[in-house]
C-alpha cells in the first residue's frame, strides 16, 4: 500500500456582520474547491427555484436550521468540513450579528485562524473591531481581513488600500496576531476565493485557499513546557494478564510541551517528584509524546494522583494559585455581578469559584476598557478577580491556550456562562515542601 | 514517532475522540456506548479501546434493533461486542411496540421513528446519564450545530437554539438527574476520515460494505434491495447487481449502490471521487429539508 501524504488540519472561523457574505463565501470555497456534491447541489437548485428567483444562493449551504432560514441570519455555530490535496479545513461559521459575540467566542476558541470579513462599500465598521478585537483576545495566531464584494466598488485598488490602511490604524493596539493578510475577494462571483480573479490584475498575493493551505501552522501548539493534566486514573480491575494487576496509568491530553521516558516530572499540587517510566500513545508504547497527544503516563513511584492534578516539568513551572485575574466573556442573560459563585472548570478540574471583583469591561469597539462596572452582560467582556476552593494550576492564557483557560457553571440550571482567558501569574507555583523528593 | 512534532490529520481527530471519551468516563456516573455494528460505530469502539487500555473499555454498549436490521450487521455486532469482552445490550423497536412504549403510525413501514421512544426507555431503564454516539456532523445540515456534548431535557428533547456554548477542551457535562446528555466524539471527522481510519487501524467492517451481488428493485431513483420487508410490487423490474451499502439505516430504508469496489482502499478512492453525499441514499433523510431536524428535537441519535 502507498502510504498518503501526512495531511494538517486547518481549523478557521469567519466571521463578519449579517449581510457581509459570510455563508456566501464559505458556499463559495465549498463549490469552487469541489466540495459540494451532487444532491447538495440539487438542493440548492431546489430552494433557488422556490425562494430565489432561479438564482443559486450559495448561502444555502450553511444556513443549516430552519429556524435561521426564516429569520435570514445563521444563529449558532456551524462546522463545515472540506478538504484539498493539500490540507483538511475544519471551518467554525460564526454569526455576526451584535448580540452573539458568545458564539464567536465559542467558534474562534479551537480556531488557528479567523477571516474577518469586510465588505469593501462600508469600510471598517464597529463590527470590523469587534470581530478583530475577540479574534485578539482569543489569542488566534493568523487572521485574514477578506475585503468582500470587491465588484460593487468597480474592483478598485484604491479602496482596498484604503480599507487596509484603516485596519492596519488599529492593529497595533490589539497587539495580537503573528500573522495578518488582507485579500480582496468577492464571494459572490468567486474573485480570489478559490481562483485568481480576472478582474484585479494590481493584487499579486494568494487567494483565500491558497493561504488558507500554506500558512504555517505547525507552531500554534505550545511545544515549551510540559503540562498535563490528569484526566482519568486507568487501573485495570482484575486484569486477566498478571502483568497488569499492579498497573497504575495516568490518562490524559498533553496540554503543552513534549514528554520523555526517564524525564523528571513533578505533581501538581502536591510538589511530589518521580520520573516518567513508559508513555501510551494511540499508536502503542513510545519513547515520547507531545501537545496535543492524547496519552497514558506511567511513573515510577505508585503516587495517590487523581483527576484534576497536574503533572509538568520541573523547570518552567506554572502558576498555581486560588486567586486569579481573567478576561471573561460573559454567556448568560442573567448579568454577572460581583459576589457571585459558580463552578469553575480549568483543564481536567472544576472547582467552586466566587467572582471577588469586576476590574473591567472591555469597550470592544474602541478597546478602552472602562473601569469598575456594576455587572457584566451577555456578550460583554471583562477583567475580573476570582477566588477558588482549591488552587488552579495554571499558565497565561497568551502563552498557554489550554492550560490559561477555564469555563463558569452556573450551579442549578448548569448553563455555561462564562469563557475565561487567564492572566500570567505573577509567580511561579511555590512548592510547601521543596525538599520532599521520593 | 514524528520527529517533526506535528500530528496528521487523523492522529488528531484521534487525540481529539480520546479525550472525549475518557471525559465521559471521568464525569458521568452511567454512561453507554452505542454501538450499531456500521462504520462510524466500529471507529467509535476501536477509540474507546485506545482511551482505557490496557483496562476494558468501562461502560456497556447498547443497541437499538429496529428488527428491520441488515442480518450481516448483527450478526457482526454481537461477534464484536464478544471479542471485546464488551457488555452489549439490546432493546428491540418489536418489543417497545408489544409494550406500548412505541406507537407505529397506520401504514407506516420504516421503524426510524419509533427508535426514539425505544432509546428513551432504554435510558430509563438503565439510568444512563451520557450516550456516547458515533454521529458526524458533516452527515447533515442539522448534525453541524450539534456540540461535542449535546444537552437533552428530560424528555429526551434537543433545543439547538439554546446550546450550551462548547470553548477550548472545556466541556460542561453538568446534567440533572433524569436528563441526559448525548456525546460525539467523532464531531469533527469526516466519511473519508473514517474509511482511512478504518484502513490505518485494519478494523474489520461488516461484509454488505463490500461489494457483492444483490436484487434490487429502483425505487425513487434509488436501487432499494429485495427482502421479505420489501418484496418487488407488480409489473416492477428485478435486476440482480453488483452493490454495496454507504451508510446503513435500515433494510427497507437504505439505498445501495452501483460498486466494485471490494477493499477498503478501493472504497477510499470511490468515495474521494463521489459527487453524492453519504446521506445521498438515506431515503429517511430526503422525505423533507427539515427531516433530521426534526427528528433530532424528537430524542434521535
Amino acid at each position: 500500500m502507498i502510504t498518503p501524504p501526512s495531511i494538517e488540519i486547518l481549523r478557521f472561523n469567519t466571521c463578519g456582520s449579517v449581510d457581509d457574505g459570510k455563508s456566501t463565501l464559505i458556499g463559495r470555497l465549498l463549490y469552487d474547491s469541489k466540495n459540494l456534491m451532487e444532491d447538495q447541489l440539487d438542493a440548492l437548485e431546489r430552494s433557488a427555484d422556490l425562494t430565489g428567483g432561479g438564482q443559486i444562493n450559495l448561502a444555502n449551504v450553511t444556513d443549516g436550521l430552519r429556524a435561521e432560514r426564516e429569520q435570514g441570519i445563521t444563529i449558532d455555530v456551524a462546522y463545515r468540513y472540506f478538504a484539498t490535496p493539500r490540507r483538511r479545513f475544519i471551518v467554525a461559521d460564526t454569526p455576526g450579528h451584535v448580540q452573539y459575540t458568545r458564539n464567536m467566542v465559542t467558534g474562534a476558541s479551537t480556531a488557528n485562524l479567523s477571516i474577518v470579513l469586510v465588505d469593501a462599500r462600508q469600510g471598517v465598521t464597529e463590527q470590523t473591531r469587534r470581530h478583530s478585537c475577540i479574534a485578539a483576545l482569543l489569542g488566534i495566531p493568523h487572521i485574514v481581513f477578506a475585503v468582500n464584494k470587491m465588484d460593487l466598488v468597480d474592483w478598485s485598488e484604491e479602496r482596498f488600500l484604503q480599507i487596509r490602511a484603516d485596519i492596519e490604524a488599529f492593529l497595533p493596539k490589539l497587539d495580537a496576531f503573528r500573522d495578518v493578510k488582507f485579500i480582496p475577494i468577492s464571494a459572490l462571483h468567486g474573485d480570489n476565493v478559490v481562483d485568481p480573479s480576472p478582474h484585479m490584475p494590481w493584487y499579486e498575493g494568494p487567494t483565500l485557499l491558497r493561504h488558507l493551505e500554506t500558512v504555517h501552522i505547525a507552531s500554534d501548539w505550545n511545544l515549551a513546557a510540559l503540562r498535563f493534566p490528569v484526566q482519568w486514573v486507568n487501573r485495570p480491575h482484575r486484569p486477566t494478564d498478571p502483568r497488569l494487576h499492579d498497573f497504575r496509568g495516568f490518562s490524559g491530553q498533553l496540554a503543552g510541551g513534549i514528554v520523555r521516558v526517564g524525564q523528571p516530572v513533578l505533581v501538581l499540587p502536591s510538589g511530589w517528584k518521580t520520573h516518567v517510566r513508559e508513555i501510551w500513545t494511540p499508536a502503542g508504547i513510545e519513547p515520547e509524546a507531545f501537545c496535543p497527544q492524547s496519552i497514558t503516563l506511567v511513573l515510577e513511584h505508585d503516587l495517590d494522583i487523581s483527576r484534576g492534578d497536574m503533572i509538568v516539568g520541573v523547570d518552567a513551572l506554572p502558576g498555581m494559585s486560588q486567586d486569579v485575574v481573567a478576561r471573561l466573556c460573559w454567556m448568560h442573560p442573567r448579568p454577572l455581578t460581583a459576589g457571585r459563585k459558580f463552578l469553575l472548570k480549568h483543564t481536567t478540574q472544576t472547582v467552586q469559584a466566587v467572582v471577588t471583583g469586576l476590574e473591567h469591561r472591555l469597550d470592544i469597539a474602541s478597546f478602552e476598557p472602562q473601569p469598575c462596572p456594576a455587572e457584566l452582560q451577555l456578550n460583554d467582556i471583562g477583567e475580573v478577580r476570582i477566588h477558588t476552593a482549591r488552587p488552579l494550576i495554571y499558565d497565561g492564557y497568551a502563552s498557554n491556550r489550554l492550560t490559561g483557560s477555564f469555563i463558569l457553571i452556573e450551579p442549578g440550571t448548569n448553563a455555561t456562562v462564562a469563557a475565561g482567558m487567564l492572566r500570567p501569574p505573577t509567580e511561579p507555583a511555590r512548592l510547601e515542601y521543596t525538599d520532599f523528593v521520593i | 514517532m514524528s520527529v517533526t512534532y506535528h500530528l496528521d490529520h487523523l492522529q488528531y481527530l484521534e487525540s481529539e475522540a480520546i479525550h472525549v471519551l475518557r471525559e465521559v468516563a471521568a464525569e458521568f456516573e452511567r454512561p453507554c456506548i452505542l454501538f450499531s455494528g456500521g462504520k462510524d460505530s466500529i471507529c467509535l469502539l476501536r477509540l474507546a479501546e485506545k482511551a482505557f487500555r490496557p483496562s476494558p473499555i468501562p461502560m456497556p454498549l447498547l443497541n437499538i434493533d429496529t428488527g428491520h436490521h441488515f442480518p450481516e450487521l448483527n450478526e457482526f455486532r454481537d461477534r464484536r461486542a464478544r471479542e471485546l469482552g464488551a457488555r452489549l445490550i439490546v432493546r428491540t423497536v418489536e418489543d417497545a411496540i408489544a409494550r406500548g412504549i412505541a406507537v407505529p403510525t397506520p401504514g407506516e413501514i420504516s421503524r426510524n421513528r419509533l427508535q426514539i421512544p425505544t432509546l428513551l426507555a432504554a435510558i430509563e431503564e438503565f439510568r444512563f446519564d451520557a450516550c456516547v454516539g458515533g454521529a458526524r456532523r458533516d452527515e447533515e445540515k442539522a448534525r453541524a450545530k450539534e456540540r461535542f456534548f449535546s444537552f437533552r431535557d428530560s424528555f429526551g428533547q434537543w433545543d439547538p437554539r439554546n446550546q450550551r456554548p462548547e470553548v477550548w477542551n472545556l466541556y460542561n457535562t453538568r446534567v440533572n438527574p433524569g436528563e441526559h446528555m448525548r456525546v460525539f466524539p467523532l464531531s469533527n471527522w469526516t466519511e473519508l476520515d473514517v474509511w482511512e481510519y478504518i484502513r490505518r487501524e485494519k478494523l474489520e467492517v461488516p461484509s454488505i460494505y463490500f461489494s457483492h451481488q444483490r436484487l434490487c428493485v429502483r425505487r425513487q431513483g434509488q436501487w432499494m434491495p429485495v427482502t421479505d420487508l420489501l418484496p418487488p410490487r407488480p409489473g416492477e423490474e428485478v435486476r440482480e447487481l453488483r452493490v454495496r451499502v454507504r451508510t446503513i439505516g435500515d433494510i427497507i430504508s437504505t439505498g445501495m449502490i452501483e460498486s466494485p469496489a471490494d477493499s477498503v482502499d478501493d472504497i477510499i478512492a470511490e468515495i474521494a471521487a463521489a459527487r453524492v453525499t453519504e446521506r445521498g441514499s438515506r431515503a429517511d433523510d430526503k422525505s423533507s429539508e427539515a427531516a433530521m431536524e426534526d427528528r433530532k428535537k424528537l430524542g434521535y441519535f
